[in-house]
């Protein structure tokens, strides 16, 4: 089976920005792929591509082993979810919802029947008659959900769709998406500038960079071995240390929950003695902000019952295959 | 020690009255307007309405103050008042037509496709003509039109002389030349109120969020979908808002008719000639009331459509 959505050497310039400047990538049928970058980075303009709002000024992008690069969005067989989630305010919900088969002709009945149904798919039954907005933020992301996927759509494009919702809900429908994308068994391509969000949901992530993919790997790989300072530095938090300081040559990635704090100057291998300067207690963990000659590292560990005096000496210690290798930037 | 205020002046006290009694400042900075509004202006609008059911005695030429639907029964009563009324309403109706269809892909362009720099030059341009003096852009438009003017010359030089005297042969809105028949004044109608329709139709386009028009492209709808289902539902408030602009404008107008066109009388005129050459103010008062109601009926019939509903 051909990929869902191959990308090939793919740009998109707006005058001497580049938004999207060369990327590859391959996302394959049912699988549920992020793409993960600040704000800037051509996530977002890569997502508008692959739906066909932005014209690529050079490369190609096929959808199912068909070149899409210039078709209009109404001639690919792909869905949106918008960041707004861009509801039709002068329509009601059924409508809003049943708009994809009203433009294909679909009769009253049937469009309204299918709609039903897809409102209850999103836990919405009985809101057809209300207006956008009347909904709460929550609400709207669904019916925005069940517009896009009535026409039964083979790609899910998601921009950013629950940023604008608060923590908890956020957290809620990460898990109803991830279901939901099981139980349809369709491509999801989700745009999001979270990390914690595009680890928890996606199968892959692909994490952008001024117009790049600076890497692109499952979550587990992605977190635990970052190739870039950017990817590390992105994903999760981590301490960045010069190879020099430690007996090495090039750059390392030491993530801060891999490193023990002891009281006191100890020397030996793979450790690295600095002073405290202050701790946070956060419930089940305690973080520790140290510093080690010029540089400010971070440890974070199971709270316990050692209390160490800020201000005072400690050491940093950490397993050597804790120690992850970074690229040196181009 | 207790913290010392300084002295409670008498800005002090007013600055402080207003800041706690925020209603009290906005009472004080409503009724001036409120009072210009209501008395002057509509106290006016209910003043002429009364004199619209006063009578005039032809005989010593005296408004009689007491009820009578006299004037109303002159007006409907004489074949040549009904004609002015019905050829004002066909006229501000054409006129409204031709504005919309003129105005609405000049909003749409400035709306849709200018940003920044380009968005006020096409702004100004809109809004230039009505810089300059109602009165000499349509005298302006007089000599543009007449037999010898710019426009005949035009068609001339393209060979279309023909195309011109057929049109001017058309009976009842050709004429002798451009400047002496009903085209012409449509044409001047349309010029001079069209930047009244531009303006609200881009006020309602700009409220249209791009993604609106994309999501409908996403969800199937071809550009002709998208703009009959998203955005013209969207726009009509505006275009509502601008044929209002138009249509009553044209109804009041009395220089234009004046002007440009034939002799037929329109409403404004007549309202000018009766309260003032022939002093005939209850008539004046009745036919002023004509446009007014046909406003009404059209706000209605407008709403009924569901103009206003995606306010």
């Amino acid at each position: 089976m051909s990929n869902a959505v191959e990308l090939i050497n793919l740009s998109c310039h707006f005058g001497p920005v580049r938004a999207v400047d060369g990327v590859d990538l391959e996302v394959r049928p049912g699988e549920f792929f992020s793409m993960l970058g600040p704000s800037g980075s051509g996530k977002t303009t890569c997502l508008r591509l692959i739906g066909g709002f932005e014209q690529p000024s050079a490369g190609a992008i096929r959808l199912f082993g068909q070149d899409a690069g210039r078709l209009p969005p109404y001639a690919r067989d792909v869905n949106t979810v918008f960041q707004d989630y861009a509801l039709f305010p002068h329509m009601n919900v059924r409508d809003n919802v049943a708009y994809a088969l009203m433009v294909r002709g679909v009769g009253r009945a049937e469009r309204y029947r299918r709609a039903e149904e897809m409102l209850e798919q999103v836990k919405l039954a009985g809101f057809g008659d209300r207006r956008p907005g009347q909904l709460s933020g929550g609400q709207r992301q669904r019916v925005a959900l069940a517009r896009a996927l009535i026409n039964q759509p083979k790609l899910l494009l998601l921009d950013e769709p629950l940023g604008a919702l608060d923590l908890k809900l956020r957290e809620e429908m990460q898990i109803e998406l991830k279901a939901l994308q099981r139980s349809l068994g369709i491509t999801f391509i989700y745009v999001t500038h979270d990390q914690s969000e595009a680890l928890s949901m996606s199968d892959r992530v692909a994490v952008f960079n001024q117009g790049r993919i600076e890497q692109l790997d499952t979550p587990k790989r992605l977190y635990e071995y970052p190739r870039t300072e950017f990817v590390a530095r992105f994903v999760g938090s981590a301490n960045v240390l010069e190879g020099s300081a430690i007996g090495l040559e090039g750059k390392y990635a030491l993530r801060p929950e891999r490193i023990r704090v002891q009281a006191g100057h100890h020397g030996g291998p793979n450790c690295l003695a600095g002073e405290l300067l202050d701790v946070h207690y956060l419930g089940s963990q305690t973080r520790y902000e140290v510093r080690v000659g010029n540089q400010r590292l971070t440890a974070i560990a199971s709270s316990d019952e050692q209390e160490l005096p800020i201000g005072g000496p400690v050491t940093l210690g950490w397993e050597p295959s804790a120690l992850r290798e970074l690229e040196v930037a181009r | 020690m207790s913290v010392s205020l300084p002295a409670k002046t008498l800005r002090r006290r007013v600055s402080d009255l207003f800041y706690l009694r925020p209603r009290f400042l906005l009472l004080l900075l409503l009724i001036p307007p409120l009072l210009w509004l209501g008395i002057i202006y509509l106290g006016s609008l209910f003043n002429l309405l009364l004199y619209s059911f006063y009578s005039l005695n032809d005989f010593t030429g005296q408004v009689e103050y007491r009820f009578s639907l006299s004037a109303f029964g002159q007006l409907f009563s004489s074949p040549a008042n009904i004609d002015i009324v019905v050829r004002t309403t066909l006229m501000a109706l054409a006129v409204t037509l031709a504005c919309a269809v003129i105005a609405f892909p000049i909003a749409y362009y400035i709306a849709f496709y200018t940003r920044g720099g380009s968005k006020t030059f096409w702004y100004l341009m809109v809004l230039l003509p009505l810089w300059s003096s109602y009165l000499i852009k349509v005298y302006a438009w007089r000599l543009i039109l007449a037999s010898e003017g710019v426009v005949s010359w035009f068609f001339d030089a393209l060979g279309l002389g023909w195309l011109l005297e057929g049109l001017l042969s058309v009976p009842v809105v050709g004429g002798t030349s451009l400047s002496n028949s009903y085209l012409g004044m449509f044409l001047v109608f349309t010029y001079i109120w069209l930047p009244y329709m531009i303006l609200p139709i881009i006020a309602a386009l700009e409220r249209v969020p791009k993604s609106l028009v994309q999501a409908s492209a996403d969800l199937g709808a071809r550009p002709r979908q998208t703009f009959w289902k998203v955005i013209w539902p969207l726009t009509v408030p505006g275009v509502a808002a601008g044929s209002i602009f138009t249509f009553s404008l044209t109804l009041g107008d009395y220089i234009i008719p004046q002007v440009v066109g034939q002799p037929g009388f329109f409403i404004g005129q007549m309202v000018y000639v009766q309260q003032g050459t022939a002093g005939n103010l209850p008539l004046a008062a009745a036919f002023s009331v004509v446009p007014v109601v046909i406003i009404a009926v059209y706000l209605l019939v407008v709403r009924r459509m569901g103009a206003f509903n995606a306010l």
